[in-house]
């Protein structure tokens, strides 16, 4: 029956590709590999199910499909399938959703010695705030951007003026130490995205959005924008080099700290 | 639990009401244009909404073709290609399928399948399809204005919808949208309350509603779903009217854009989004269940027994409905709103799955010992099972707040949106087609040209979607004009999207069979019979096929058993409609 054979013959298809295709995730940099468990349980949960429902009803399409004297049979409910059905499906669905809450909490839950890394979007660039010395970022407000001060940092907060000012430059991080991403936009929506990190999150103008993570290894990975921002959305593209502690401070004592930028006077050119 | 005693099943109450004459049209332009004929106005949404989405369509080749052969189109540049996604979206979304679903098939089907003769406020209904075209022509005049449509995403999140970054968002496109929405909302009211109030009164005796087909009850809970849910679109587009014409920050906080102070303050970008999810995650459901409902007579029909489980399948759809209010913001895990929302909303996310996985369990144990009549009904229904099931699983992957994190704007929920509700809910409009379409001309669909077209579209369509979501797991971000240089998307990820495009070019011509196969059935095709499926309904023992204004000759029908007695033991035939006496005692029916 050429019907239900396409029916199998689709399932097997798409199993292989899923088995064969070239097509996979990015190796992890991050301890978000949790992300990756919880994703992995839900491929083989849903996948049988996919399997089984297709099969069983390519098996239905042949064994019950309309031949001279078949009568279909007169059965409305049969409650005890049903609820054994409904059953089975809320286990399968808990089996999916107690890992997935669980990893969530960790994911929201951000560990009291994360460092402070503030990103500022605008359209379509990505500019990027460290603490200073003092371990502490200032406070920062869309209405006291201006050239000379590209991300808004409150000239009056003293906590502010030794932050590390980089705009539209690399973000680095050190390797092994967790760090409390600070998102804050001064135009429209944007979103963090760092494939290899797992982990991203919308930039609200007005708002101070978050995640945390622990880079987990070496390397530079490409930084993109995941919420629609406009024409250049595609080419709103930045770097991070995620590197060992003594490389990061290296690069941390080139950086200019709010003070220099404002002493230097030289507006960087926007956008 | 499963039978009834004899003669108990037929108790009809007396009629409670007096026939009202109906409006009889008194010229051409009456019975045809501007009529009142629930039937004329149902082909009257189908052709608008059929037409407008062949725009749709073409936008989804341009921006493919962008995708596989990027920069090689010089008339597709970045803010056409944003243009094109935002209409083919929104096009899609509210302009085809809930226009067709609920003002095409909704006005052609409630009223022959309850036992009514028409719409019980006709007058309202006619409006209600000439205020959707005037929607239809607004947003078609984006085209045409000043910068073109807007370019926001169908989302129109914003603030970008309304400023200069984004195509139309400081010109026309953007204004034209949010009115086209206000009137296509307006509209959509007075057909709604129609659709609901006729379900709820206009029923003929005997149609209990535990005796309504399933097709019923999905456009009914979705109409309730949808008086429920456009408001919130209203308000929210009605607000971001006044942000981008009267200067107000309903959405708007302080925002320097390319270095200039802009004067709003205040107003919060994410309340936006609440209202849009709002609204847009019913109409998710909007569009689901009335395929919902079609594709469970469908099968029944054609496997020539009565669904399974008819009452769990009334329930679920009213579960399903009543829980999509409360998982909106599944779709902001990542939006920057309260991380702890996530596990209230992933936990009722979740939840939906129940209902649903009922649904399907029930649809393929209908084909159980079934007697399957391998019609293009019932292949279109068959494809839609398996593009649902797709769909609805890697909605589990999106719906788990926390493996939404790295699949959120990526291909990946492309994929799964258009899978789920996009190309199965079409599959069930083409099935419904194929099996309404005789009582609609008389005449029956070339069977030749419906095999081509389905094999194409079904195929096809599942090529050209499921390969997608290894794009989105790779880390492609959706929206995206070019994806240009990355160090983690490898050269092979572009052979598959050139191959994703081809796939979508073929299916789409294919559509161009399903059109041919349209016109030419009305003037070749054979001729049907008033009930050429053997079907138990209503709407197939209508004196007159197509059926005449006021649908039922001098008498109402009486009803006297639920829709599915289809292969009852006993009785000589395979199906007994619903008209027929339970005189003989072969009468069976699920009690409560």
């Amino acid at each position: 029956m050429a019907v239900a054979l396409i029916l199998v013959l689709l399932v097997v298809a798409s199993v292989l590709f899923h088995v064969l295709s070239p097509w996979w995730w990015t190796p992890i940099a991050s301890n978000w590999t949790y992300i990756d468990s919880t994703l992995v349980i839900t491929f083989w949960i849903t996948g049988v199910v996919f399997v089984t429902v297709v099969c069983f009803m390519a098996y239905c399409v042949w064994r019950f499909r309309d031949r001279p004297g078949n009568r279909a049979a007169y059965e409305p409910e049969n409650r005890r399938l049903e609820w054994l059905l409904a059953s089975g499906t809320a286990v399968g669905v808990a089996a999916m959703l107690t890992p997935g809450l669980f990893v969530w909490n960790q994911f929201i839950t951000v560990p009291d010695e994360a460092t402070p890394v503030e990103v500022v979007s605008q359209q379509w660039l990505w500019s990027f705030r460290l603490p200073g010395a003092d371990g502490k970022l200032g406070r920062a407000e869309t209405r006291d951007v201006s050239p000379e001060n590209p991300l808004g940092v409150n000239k009056n907060d003293a906590a502010g003026l030794d932050d590390i000012i980089i705009e539209g430059g690399e973000l680095h991080l050190p390797v092994g130490k967790p760090v409390r991403m600070l998102l804050r936009s001064v135009d429209v929506l944007h979103d963090f995205y760092v494939p290899e990190f797992r982990a991203k999150m919308d930039m609200i103008p007005g708002m101070v959005t978050y995640f945390w993570f622990i880079p987990t290894r070496t390397g530079t990975f490409d930084i993109l924008c995941a919420e629609l921002c406009g024409v250049g959305h595609p080419q709103m593209r930045g770097t991070v080099v995620v590197e060992e502690a003594a490389d990061y401070q290296a690069w941390l004592e080139q950086q200019q700290t709010f003070t220099q930028l404002l002493a230097s006077g030289e507006p960087q050119p926007a956008n | 639990m499963v039978d009834s005693p004899a003669g108990s099943a037929g108790i009809v109450p007396p009629a409670e009401v007096a026939e009202m004459e109906l409006y009889h049209p008194k010229s051409w332009w009456t019975r045809y244009v501007f009529s009142q004929d629930a039937k004329i106005i149902a082909v009257q949404y189908a052709v608008t909404a059929t037409s407008i989405g062949l725009v749709a369509l073409v936008l989804s080749w341009l921006m493919r073709l962008q995708l596989a052969f990027p920069g090689y189109f010089a008339f597709i540049d970045a803010d056409h290609y944003y243009q094109f996604i935002t209409m083919h979206g929104m096009i899609m979304v509210v302009y085809l399928l809930t226009a067709l679903f609920l003002g095409g098939f909704g006005n052609y089907l409630i009223p022959l399948m309850v036992g009514a003769r028409d719409m019980v406020f006709p007058y309202a209904n006619m409006l209600s399809y000439w205020i959707y075209l005037l929607a239809v022509l607004i947003l078609a005049a984006g085209f045409f204005a000043p910068g073109g449509p807007t370019g926001a995403g169908w989302t129109l999140y914003p603030p970008q919808a309304v400023l200069s970054g984004t195509p139309g968002g400081q010109n026309w496109g953007i204004v034209l949208m949010l009115s086209s929405l206000i009137v296509f909302i307006i509209g959509f009211t007075m057909g709604g309350l129609n659709y609901v109030v006729t379900v709820l009164q206009g029923r003929a005796r005997g149609m209990t509603l535990m005796r309504m087909p399933l097709t019923v009850w999905g456009i009914f809970t979705a109409t309730v779903m949808a008086l429920l849910a456009f408001p919130a679109l209203f308000v929210a587009s009605v607000m971001m009217l006044f942000d981008r014409l009267l200067g107000t920050s309903f959405f708007m906080p302080a925002i320097v854009e390319m270095g200039t102070q802009l004067q709003h303050d205040g107003g919060s970008p994410i309340l936006f989004q609440h209202l849009f999810w709002f609204f847009g995650h019913p109409e998710v459901y909007i569009v689901a269940l009335p395929a919902f409902g079609i594709v469970s007579d469908l099968i029944s029909t054609h496997a020539r027994k009565n669904i399974f489980g008819y009452r769990m399948m009334v329930w679920a759809i009213l579960i399903i409905a009543a829980l999509s209010f409360v998982v909106w913001a599944h779709h902001m895990y990542v939006s920057g709103m309260n991380p702890a929302f996530g596990f209230f909303f992933a936990t009722t996310t979740l939840i939906i799955a129940v209902p649903t996985a009922i649904k399907v369990y029930n649809w393929v144990l209908t084909l159980w010992r079934g007697n399957i009549h391998l019609t293009l009904p019932m292949l279109f229904a068959l494809a839609f099972i398996v593009t649902f099931v797709n769909g609805g699983l890697t909605g589990l992957f999106l719906g788990n707040v926390v493996v939404d994190v790295p699949l959120s704007d990526t291909m990946f929920v492309v994929a799964h949106f258009h899978m789920v509700m996009g190309v199965a809910p079409i599959l069930v409009v083409f099935g419904a087609i194929h099996h309404w379409y005789p009582k609609v001309t008389g005449r029956m669909l070339n069977e030749t040209l419906g095999h081509i077209h389905f094999w194409i579209t079904f195929l096809g369509a599942y090529a050209i979607f499921f390969p997608m979501h290894y794009l989105g797991l790779l880390g492609v971000p959706r929206r995206y004009y070019e994806m240009g240089e990355t160090s983690f998307v490898p050269p092979s990820a572009h052979s598959l999207n050139i191959f994703i495009t081809v796939m979508a070019l073929i299916v789409g011509a294919a559509q161009i069979v399903f059109l041919l196969n349209l016109v030419w059935s009305l003037f070749k095709g054979k001729a049907a019979g008033g009930n050429p499926w053997r079907a138990t309904t209503l709407e197939w023992q209508t004196p007159e096929t197509p059926p005449a204004h006021g649908n039922w000759g001098k008498d109402l029908p009486v009803v006297y058993r639920w829709a599915y007695d289809y292969s009852v033991p006993g009785a000589a035939e395979d199906f007994i409609p619903q008209t027929q006496p339970a005189t003989d005692g072969i009468t069976r029916e699920v009690k409560r």
